[in-house]
């Protein structure tokens, strides 16, 4: 009889776990949900019982959670582990990953795309223990391009799924071939050569796709070089012209992905006195841009007013158009979609956020 | 055992949040409500009163809006424009909401 999986979640609220232990236990691997509230329980059910993933809340008393995770890693190094927790600080996100955690997640990403995040879950735990876990953990500081370069060299067969906050690419490879790449709404080359500008992330190997259609041609070697080659014009622009065409390049790369995704108008408010809105595709800037930071700011004061939590975004409609305020870095960023326009709006504008400054 | 109280004062409480639905007119006053009366009048009048002001802002923006959602992690707060005034919809939000599929309706 096959085994069931065995999930330890650590977290000092009581309430908390008692909710997850409800969540975890419906995944479709009807895993074995255990629940500690302070380290050192949580170290003894893992030394009794054969844990496959430890779920740990980072802010705890006595032993925090990167301590914890610290004295998992060293003593438990085949035990799976995520963070989830509801400090939105980039730093402790990247402690936890050089500490070797495989996924980090915030409590509200967690109740909001609850289904991606348990699809995750369950992949960490499908490798059985012995099996699938050969190889590895925890590289650091390597750019995706060493990454890729490993994974071709090593004549690996993989699809590589590369997460830049909001954004998810994957390059897929075969026998150490490039065989296509998807990344923010393009594909083939053109994806390719706009992942490898993207500075920071994380990825994940997931299964080879062999049927998978060829795209690009070139070999692996041509398209980092050129890569290289691009991002170095880019980062030191020699003479006018070549500012004027490294600005160029990024306007229709920006038109070019707002066409795409049916975009009306985006404007790009930066805090005030802090530079000026960019817009494309709207009149009326100053106008539309001081109503943006208004209502950032007066619904981030009215969520605390009410304790609601934090502001995920503001929408609004009319007869012609939907627009959508999300917040990405300092800047607020204000996307006009169609009236008609359907699907996880809120999600799109946070993508389009994402990759307007990369 | 009074001086314990003294010194750390009471239970943290929690403030619930609202639900449900209120109307207010074009002065940000409260024309009806089917909040609880436990939950503070003078909040749902900040409520009233944000949410017309930045109905008002948008039309002053060239930017007329019929709807207007705040999603926050645990409320969503949809109004919907009327002659001026507005109706508002207080919903919290749970884990266990499937919340995905429903931005553009509050009924949904």
């Amino acid at each position: 009889m096959e085994q069931r999986n065995k999930i330890l979640v650590l977290d000092d609220d009581n309430d908390w776990l008692l909710l997850c232990r409800d969540l975890f236990s419906t995944l479709p691997s009807q895993p074995e949900v255990f629940t500690a509230n302070a380290a050192r329980k949580a170290l003894t059910i893992i030394e009794a019982e054969k844990i496959r993933l430890l779920i740990c809340d980072l802010k705890m008393p006595r032993i925090d959670g990167l301590q914890m995770l610290a004295i998992v890693r060293r003593r438990f190094p085949g035990l799976r582990t995520v963070v989830l927790s509801a400090l939105e600080d980039e730093e402790y996100r990247s402690r936890a990953y050089s500490l070797g955690v495989d996924l980090f997640w915030l409590k509200t990403e967690m109740q909001r795309n609850s289904k991606f995040f348990n699809e995750c879950l369950e992949s960490l735990m499908s490798n059985r223990a012995g099996e699938g876990d050969t190889g590895f953990r925890g590289i650091q500081s390597k750019s995706l391009m060493d990454i890729i370069q490993m994974e071709c060299l090593s004549r690996s067969s993989t699809v590589l799924r590369i997460t830049r906050g909001p954004l998810v690419a994957k390059v897929w490879i075969q026998d150490g071939e490039l065989v296509d790449a998807e990344c923010e709404g393009a594909r083939g080359e053109a994806a390719f050569q706009r992942l490898l500008a993207w500075k920071s992330g994380s990825f994940e190997n997931l299964p080879p796709e062999p049927n998978r259609e060829h795209t690009i041609q070139k070999s692996v070697n041509a398209l980092l070089l050129e890569s290289a080659q691009t991002m170095d014009e880019n980062a030191n622009p020699v003479g006018q012209e070549s500012i004027e065409n490294a600005a160029h390049r990024k306007t229709i790369w920006k038109l070019s992905q707002l066409t795409r995704e049916g975009v009306d108008f985006i404007l790009a408010v930066p805090p005030e006195g802090q530079g000026e809105p960019e817009a494309i595709g709207t009149q009326g800037v100053a106008s539309i841009a001081h109503w943006s930071r208004r209502a950032d700011e007066i619904s981030r004061r009215l969520g605390e007013k009410l304790e609601a939590g934090p502001l995920s975004h503001v929408s609004g409609q009319n007869l012609e158009r939907q627009v959508l305020l999300v917040s990405h870095g300092d800047k607020a960023f204000l996307v006009g979609w169609p009236g008609d326009a359907s699907g996880n709006l809120p999600e799109k504008t946070r993508k389009i956020a994402a990759s307007w400054d990369s | 055992m009074g001086f314990l109280k003294k010194l750390f004062g009471g239970l943290a409480t929690v403030q619930q949040l609202p639900s449900g639905t209120i109307t207010v007119d074009r002065n940000g006053h409260i024309v009806t409500s089917t909040v609880s009366t436990q939950y503070p009048k003078k909040l749902l009048q900040v409520i009233g009163h944000d949410v017309l002001e930045l109905l008002r802002e948008a039309r002053a923006a060239q930017m007329p809006l019929a709807e207007l959602s705040l999603h926050f992690g645990s409320l969503r707060i949809t109004a919907r424009e009327l002659r001026g005034g507005a109706i508002i919809f207080l919903l919290p939000q749970t884990a266990l909401l499937p919340t995905p599929q429903s931005y553009n309706s509050p009924h949904a």
